[in-house]
């Protein structure tokens, strides 16, 4: 295990993707010391902003303020992160394997373009959870990421397979031009969710306002989301799906591209606990 | 001034009719020169020696690129990227390099000269900063001509002598070396939201001008305007399945007049619409054979991913809507336009499989290699730091057999490239890529190695690398005289030059051009034209 403290907060985003099991595996304490980060265009030291202790490991664990050090775990592939306090933009971004876990906040890019690995986030996230990077066909393309406190714009932004689960409120364009996976929103969604999508499944446990681009078209309670549900427990997150407590509504769209995608919202029965 | 004798290497200079000899070339400050005393010796034993490559059609400055590398930042992000180091700026490679990366690109594979091969006149002023910071290679541009409405007016009023003296004054106004027409009326047409595929059919807007008038009048008047280079045509119909048709049309009307044809790969498919879509390179290469007036170059496509840069509005909002890809369209006011779609040519899609083939069919089937060049149309059919992968599979028909075979059997159906044997020569190599260019542009300096030619010289190992390659690292590139690759290692960053041409014409044409520019440009007809004082490391040139 590899402990990571920081010493000062940066006065401006640190680019720190040397931050990774991948890299750290096999270094020594020297060299991990010595590892190179990016204050501005200065090439800067890990040690000079972080106490290190350990080596040679693919734990790593973070302690302190880190919401302004980037690109944590970027292509990590396997090995875990842990993070005892909030971290910066672009974490886990490209990974591929492995699990990095927060305890407090994170910020825009979570997860972007991964195409595997699984994220936990205790506090809240910014915008573009596991989102195509700008000009990008396609976001995520595999893995988990669960966020339990809220998330920004455009989360799952052209994602092309994989789940993400934001327990919070969601604000706007929540699976804007998604191409397939799932989005699952424990408390619903602001603006124009699932706009421009194509395929892939957004579930919300909550009402949400639907673009007019969005027809309905059934209430039931699809198989493969109690196959999906018994997943997400493992994982600590409850996904109701019994008959008895309540039904999803489908919505089909977004018929302005057109698309194949669905909306489901749940609604419990009247009494029912979900 | 520094003498360099390069000794023991076999040389391949076509324009002088050395094929293969092993011989010295002496360079006395910027140029080649029969013998020197003293100064640097370079041991070229064991490697074949080239004059530095010609770029006859490529596309690496100005507004229509620009837009190109702002629409696809996922290529910039998985680029190669270039680092500063002490003689070289930082940049960025892939499918659109910046400036000086393009610079070290090229001169890292070889080349020496590129023709930068469509400027709108409003754009000129940015294209010719680019040029300046794209480094170590000379450079030539051509300026978009066959869709400027001032132009096509007075032609079509069939006034062609004051269309001459406006069209030389256009040239000198953007400072540029040549002409480049590209969709004659059909980018004009798009502005009302057609095409123009039918070569003798009027164009929307127009009452009676045809592209066939626009083609036949504008080689007319670059011929009496005396330009080196020849009318630069990118034909009509670009792209579509069946358009030999227009490409052989295109070839009656230039009958008895020079011509350069561009990317003819584009224009050489048969069939009748994308499901018919097959090779037509057998039909327009024999029709190209009967025509010696005219040059081309292949426009090879190579798997993998391209981005498409044209004027031709239409064909590329067509391509946009055949691939989904996101669409850039710019309106260059009453001279042009721009589209812009990234693209990705996969060997398991029957169109795309069959244009892989065409390009590398033309190359194969036009006996003559003086008359056909290589080139993707950068980057249109693939990045031009891929052609050594063109030059291989030129080479090693074995190599294309076993590509072909790779290939579904609908799309082996389509195409002719799996009968033909020809291998090319590293003689033929030499004229596709430097003499046979050079001479097409008319400069009589480049793409040879005689006595007081530019030393421009590539040294290449004389055996593949691993990967089958042959042209890849040269040992060393000469510019100038300068040593400017060494052991694959940018040495030298120097400076090209950028040639120009000034036609004769009658001053009074300005008087006629002012008040139609001033009508319906939204810029001052006084900041139109680029100031000679701002083309840096300009060579004019007059006849």
């Amino acid at each position: 295990m590899i402990t990571l403290t920081l010493k000062e907060q940066p006065n401006v985003p640190l680019e720190a993707e040397s931050i990774s099991p991948d890299i750290t595996a096999a270094l020594s304490h020297d060299s991990i010391c010595a590892l190179p980060v990016y204050l501005g265009k200065r090439q800067r030291r890990l040690d000079d902003f972080f106490t290190v202790e350990g080596d040679a490991s693919d734990e790593i664990q973070i302690n302190g303020d880190a919401r302004k050090v980037k690109w944590i775990g970027r292509g990590m592939t396997r090995g875990r992160i842990q993070v005892e306090g909030n971290a910066g933009m672009h974490l886990g971004a490209y990974m591929k394997g492995g699990t990095i876990d927060v305890s407090g906040n994170v910020t825009d890019w979570l997860g972007a373009e991964m195409t595997g690995g699984f994220i936990r986030i205790r506090g809240n996230a910014g915008g573009q959870v596991g989102a195509a990077y700008r000009g990008s066909a396609s976001g995520m393309s595999d893995g988990t990421i669960i966020v339990d406190g809220t998330a920004g714009l455009e989360v799952g932004m052209r994602m092309k397979r994989g789940t993400i689960v934001i327990g919070g409120r969601v604000r706007d364009f929540a699976g804007l031009q998604m191409k397939g996976g799932t989005i699952v929103l424990g408390s619903g969604a602001e603006l124009r969710t699932g706009a421009w999508m194509m395929r892939g499944t957004i579930v919300s446990l909550k009402p949400l306002p639907l673009l007019p681009t969005f027809a309905a078209a059934a209430t039931y309670n699809p198989t493969f989301l109690r196959m999906y549900a018994r997943h997400l427990r493992t994982l600590g997150v409850s996904l109701p799906f019994d008959e008895r407590d309540g039904g999803y509504q489908r919505y089909t769209g977004d018929a302005s591209v057109p698309g194949r995608g669905e909306i489901l919202i749940w609604h419990a029965h009247d009494g029912a606990t979900a | 001034m520094s003498t360099i004798r390069i000794t023991g290497g076999t040389v391949y200079d076509p324009a002088n009719g050395i094929n293969g000899v092993v011989k010295d070339i002496c360079i006395d400050g910027s140029r080649i020169v029969a013998n020197v005393e003293g100064g640097r010796t370079i041991d070229a034993t064991g490697t074949i020696v080239f004059p530095g490559g010609v770029d006859v059609h490529t596309h690496v400055a100005g507004g229509a690129l620009n837009f190109a590398r702002g629409l696809v930042p996922e290529n910039q992000r998985a680029a190669r990227k270039f680092l500063h180091g002490v003689n070289r700026r930082a940049g960025i490679g892939g499918m659109t390099p910046t400036t000086f990366a393009t610079g070290y690109l090229y001169a890292g594979m070889g080349w020496t000269t590129v023709n930068e091969a469509a400027v709108p006149i409003l754009s000129a002023k940015h294209t010719h900063e680019e040029l300046h910071d794209t480094p170590i290679v000379d450079k030539s541009c051509l300026v978009l001509m066959a869709n400027n409405e001032i132009v096509l007016d007075l032609i079509e009023a069939g006034e062609v002598e004051r269309a001459q003296h406006v069209v030389a004054w256009l040239v000198w106004a953007a400072k540029v070396y040549g002409i480049k027409a590209v969709n004659p009326g059909g980018v004009a047409a798009w502005k009302w939201g057609k095409n123009a595929s039918k070569l003798h059919e009027s164009i929307a807007g127009y009452k009676t001008l045809t592209p066939a008038a626009i083609i036949s009048s504008l080689a007319k008047i670059i011929e009496d305007l005396k330009l080196p280079h020849p009318l630069h045509l990118h034909c009509n119909n670009l792209g579509n399945p069946g358009n030999i048709a227009t490409t052989i049309e295109t070839m009656k009307v230039l009958e008895g007049r020079r011509a350069h044809l561009a990317h003819l790969q584009f224009h050489a498919y048969g069939g009748e619409d994308w499901p018919s879509m097959r090779s037509g390179a057998v039909e327009i290469a024999d029709a190209f054979e009967k025509h010696p007036n005219l040059t081309t170059d292949a426009g090879a496509v190579l798997f993998g991913d391209a981005v498409t840069i044209t004027a031709d509005g239409p064909w590329q909002h067509m391509l946009h809507q055949l691939t989904g890809r996101k669409w850039g369209n710019l309106d260059v006011e009453n001279e042009t336009g721009c589209g812009i779609v990234p693209y990705v040519y996969r060997d398991r899609h029957t169109v795309n499989a069959v244009q892989w083939a065409v390009g590398l069919e033309l190359l194969l089937l036009i006996k003559d290699p003086w008359r056909v060049y290589l080139t993707t149309d950068h980057p249109n059919g693939g990045c031009f730091w891929r052609y050594p992968e063109i030059i291989r599979l030129l080479m090693d028909k074995e190599f294309r057999k076993e590509q072909i075979k790779q290939l579904s059997e609908n799309a082996q159906s389509r195409i002719v490239l799996g009968e033909i044997d020809r291998e090319y020569t590293l003689f033929e190599i030499a004229i596709i890529t430097s003499a046979g260019p050079a001479r097409a542009l008319g400069f009589s300096q480049k793409g040879q190695l005689g006595v007081g030619a530019d030393a421009d010289v590539t040294i290449y190992p004389a055996k593949a690398t691993d990967d089958g390659m042959l042209f890849t690292y040269p040992r060393y590139v000469l510019k100038g005289g300068e040593i400017v690759v060494e052991e694959g290692e940018i040495r030298a960053v120097t400076e090209g030059k950028e040639f120009i041409f000034r036609p004769g014409y009658d001053e009074q044409i300005e008087e006629y051009i002012r008040p139609l520019f001033q009508r319906v440009y939204t810029m001052s007809f006084e900041n139109y034209p680029v100031e000679i004082e701002r083309v840096r490391g300009a060579e004019v040139i007059t006849k």
